[in-house]
């Protein structure tokens, strides 16, 4: 059986502006050392998913930059391999207003080519903006034994947490597993199924899923594929109980970063045998901790020079904190510049910012004081 | 077809290593674990490729598995090239026989046909001892401009130490009149790094001469250099100035791993001009928790310290838990140690592990030796490993 992914790389970079002004929701660094697309990609290699095409949209040079060859991932083969698919031309020509591939269904219009040319039998589908580490095998065997349509996988979560975000779906699940209904509308508290957007479905059905959005001129995914065929065709859930965390603003990017800093995000993302997150190789050096660091639950990439205090932070590739400084409750991204007796606190650095000496940054776990791309304080 | 090569590089990395004891018991010297992500061998093949030298031969022959397995196609080091890269040479089996190498010169001799593929002109020849960071290119420059038939790279060193070293001592242009091998009184001050540059032509014809003398010992330092000198060739001495370190013993392995660390450090591995290249794995970034004390130390991906780390140098994956304390120790990678034991002035080896209250080496002073224990080993829960032990199996 020949499996091939699909990743959708800017779907919901409305929901983060801040980070995706300069870049893709894929190619958002997250976790030290990652990229959202990463935990995706990883989750495709290790089920032995050796094609994968990432669908783009605007923005796409980190990602490029990002995958390279897709060696990291084992992904430069002669024989699939990553496969980048810049906006297809056409889109161009039915686009008025720059609102290109305005939707999932027009980005899976535009790579259709890819889907007809690649000899997978059943396609994966995902997004950028979960972190998870799913085993796919599953989900594909349990889609090929059920029968279904379509086989979406779903999660648990807290409804009120997800109430001010953009393209959430509710989904209802009979017993067996099968979806009664998908809505936008999530209910106003408790507990819901909601999908995570890892779709597996057969060739067949992608396709036809294409002509008749061109036939019927369908708009969405998720009122006209799912939700209108819901009765006649059979999709059904896959639950995922694994660890889950999702971004979908500046606010839940904050709050799934601190969740590193639990045991059950780092074992549930990193700690599973045989399925690692791979990420692009940085040749960095050690990450060294000088005679006066004070350093207190922290995750930290290599290639850092930590001379005073870190608490409770994330810390990416290249970052240096000079003496004197406190750090707490703060994201650095990769080679910030921190420089002497400097406080941070509830602060995000994009890449290449820097702080000077001396000065004092505060924000608060529900708005983090951001610092974009190679600014200077 | 081949693209021309200007010069070819011969990594010479066969040697045991045996004053490494337990750390070389199941791999070769240049593949011993350095600086918490590096293997001695990183350093002369970054310096290659950061001198754009982009083709290298490495010469194996003692426990080649894991030096193969690392350098594999030579990604990390920009070196998996369609026109050159590095290539693996052991010994084989030819026409006339097969043979271990059985000398430096020897080894080079039988992979004549290497670089001679490339039709190189220059042939630079270098060891997998040494801690540096070198400009070959410069180097080749002054070989070139010299009109050098051999230069070889020397160091200054103190004279009370120059009697360990092989001394060349030279002429004001910097030409070599003569070569001691750890010479008893010395005359000079300049110790050979074992990096020379051949012009090739004279190379192979020394190496063809050597390689029929049936009493020669095949080797660069006893028979090739002194029969060139003997026979008035053109041989200069190159003076480097930095930081050179030969890491064969236990103690200087241990030294140049803590240079690494301080304020500036001796050595930095922080150079951005002149980056150190490794394998590396996508590991999940280090967490130190609430508990942990970390100071001046050095650690990489996969580290989870929950304990106190004091003045050492860790490697991948390295555990410390609650209460375990590391001080003055070098700890190569997937080493655990566990709650409440104590490690001091010692030199931990790949996936050792540390029970629970145990005790190995003691507090850095006068007198105390460095602790060892080779790879996979295991200690005992509540056991005691006393300073200067040597140990390889459980």
């Amino acid at each position: 059986m020949n499996v091939a992914g699909l990743i959708f790389s800017n779907i919901h970079d409305r929901g983060i502006p801040e980070m995706t002004r300069k870049r893709t929701m894929a190619s958002i660094p997250f976790g030290c050392r990652y990229r959202l697309i990463d935990f995706p990609l990883s989750n495709m290699v290790n089920a032995d998913i050796n094609t994968v095409g990432v669908v783009t949209h605007y923005n796409y040079q980190s990602l490029l930059d990002h995958i390279g060859t897709g060696k990291d991932w084992d992904l430069a083969r002669r024989s699939g391999g990553i496969k980048i698919l810049p906006p297809y031309i056409a889109a161009y020509e039915n686009n008025v207003a720059g609102k290109l591939y305005s939707n999932r269904l027009e980005a899976l219009i535009g790579a259709e080519n890819f889907i007809n040319r690649c000899k997978a039998d059943y396609f994966v589908l995902s997004d950028c903006d979960v972190l998870m580490n799913i085993d796919l095998k599953d989900v594909i065997d349990t889609h090929v034994q059920s029968g279904a349509h379509i086989t979406m996988v779903t999660k648990r979560v807290n409804a009120a947490e997800r109430a001010n975000e953009y393209d959430v779906d509710a989904v209802e699940i009979a017993d067996d597993g099968r979806i009664l209904s998908v809505s936008r509308q999530l209910p106003e508290s408790g507990e819901c199924d909601i999908n995570t957007n890892i779709l597996v479905l057969s060739r067949g059905e992608i396709l036809a899923i294409i002509s008749d959005s061109l036939r019927k001129g369908y708009t969405s995914f998720a009122t006209d594929v799912l939700a209108k065929n819901v009765k006649e065709k059979n999709f059904r859930a896959y639950r995922y109980e694994g660890y889950y965390s999702h971004i979908g603003t500046l606010e839940s990017y904050f709050a799934s970063s601190m969740k590193l800093l639990t045991e059950e995000a780092r074992h549930g993302l990193f700690g599973i045998k045989n399925r690692q997150i791979y990420t692009k190789i940085r040749n960095s050096a050690p990450t060294q901790y000088g005679a006066n660091a004070v350093v207190k639950n922290s995750l930290i990439a290599d290639g850092c020079v930590v001379e005073g205090t870190v608490e409770n932070s994330i810390i990416f590739r290249g970052v240096k904190v000079g003496k004197g400084c406190v750090v707490r409750n703060s994201i650095l991204l990769q080679d910030t510049s921190i420089g002497e007796n400097v406080q941070l606190n509830c602060v995000i650095t994009d890449k290449n910012a820097m702080v000077k000496d001396g000065r004092m940054l505060s924000g608060h776990e529900s708005m983090p004081f951001f610092i974009g791309k190679g600014m200077i304080v | 077809m081949l693209k021309k090569k200007e010069c070819v590089v011969m990594l010479l990395a066969g040697g045991q290593g045996s004053r490494l004891y337990a750390l070389t018991k199941k791999t070769a010297k240049p593949s011993v674990p350095f600086g918490g992500k590096y293997r001695i061998i990183d350093f002369p093949l970054s310096n290659c490729i950061n001198s754009g030298l982009d083709t290298v031969g490495v010469l194996t022959q003692y426990q080649p598995l894991v030096l193969n397995d690392y350098i594999g196609n030579g990604l990390p080091w920009d070196l998996d090239r369609t026109f050159g890269g590095v290539k693996i040479l052991p010994p084989y089996q030819g026409y006339s026989g097969a043979d271990w190498y059985k000398g430096t010169a020897n080894a080079i001799w039988q992979n004549m046909e290497f670089i001679n593929r490339y039709e190189a002109e220059y042939v630079l020849i270098l060891s997998g001892d040494h801690i540096y960071k070198m400009d070959y290119a410069k180097m080749l420059k002054a070989h070139k401009k010299t009109g050098a038939d051999c230069t070889i790279a020397v160091i200054d060193v103190p004279i009370e130490e120059a009697s360990r070293f092989g001394i060349m001592s030279t002429n004001e242009d910097g030409s070599i009149y003569k070569f001691s091998e750890k010479p008893k009184n010395p005359d000079s001050t300049k110790a050979s790094m074992g990096i020379y540059i051949f012009t090739k032509s004279k190379l192979e014809s020394y190496l063809r001469a050597d390689a029929a003398d049936p009493n020669s010992s095949n080797d660069f330092g006893k028979n090739i250099i002194p029969a060139m000198l003997a026979a008035g060739e053109r041989m200069m001495a190159y003076s480097f100035e930095g930081y050179w370190k030969d890491v064969g013993t236990i103690a200087s392995l241990w030294e140049a791993n803590m240079d690494i660390l301080g304020d500036p450090p001796v050595f930095s591995l922080h150079d951005e001009a002149w980056r150190i290249y490794s394998r590396q794995e996508a590991a999940a970034p280090q967490y130190i928790s609430a508990d942990a004390i970390v100071k001046n130390s050095s650690m990489t991906a996969g580290c989870e310290i929950e304990g106190t780390v004091i003045n050492s140098v860790l490697g991948s994956g390295v555990k410390v838990e609650k209460g375990a304390v590391v001080e003055d120790s070098v700890l190569f990678s997937d080493v655990t140690v566990k709650a409440g034991a104590t490690v001091r002035y010692s030199i931990l080896d790949s996936n050792v592990t540390v029970g629970a209250n145990a005790t190995v080496g003691e507090a850095k002073g006068n007198g105390v030796e460095i602790a060892v224990i080779g790879a996979d080993c295991v200690v005992a829960e509540g056991a005691t490993v006393p300073a200067g032990a040597m140990i390889s199996e459980d």
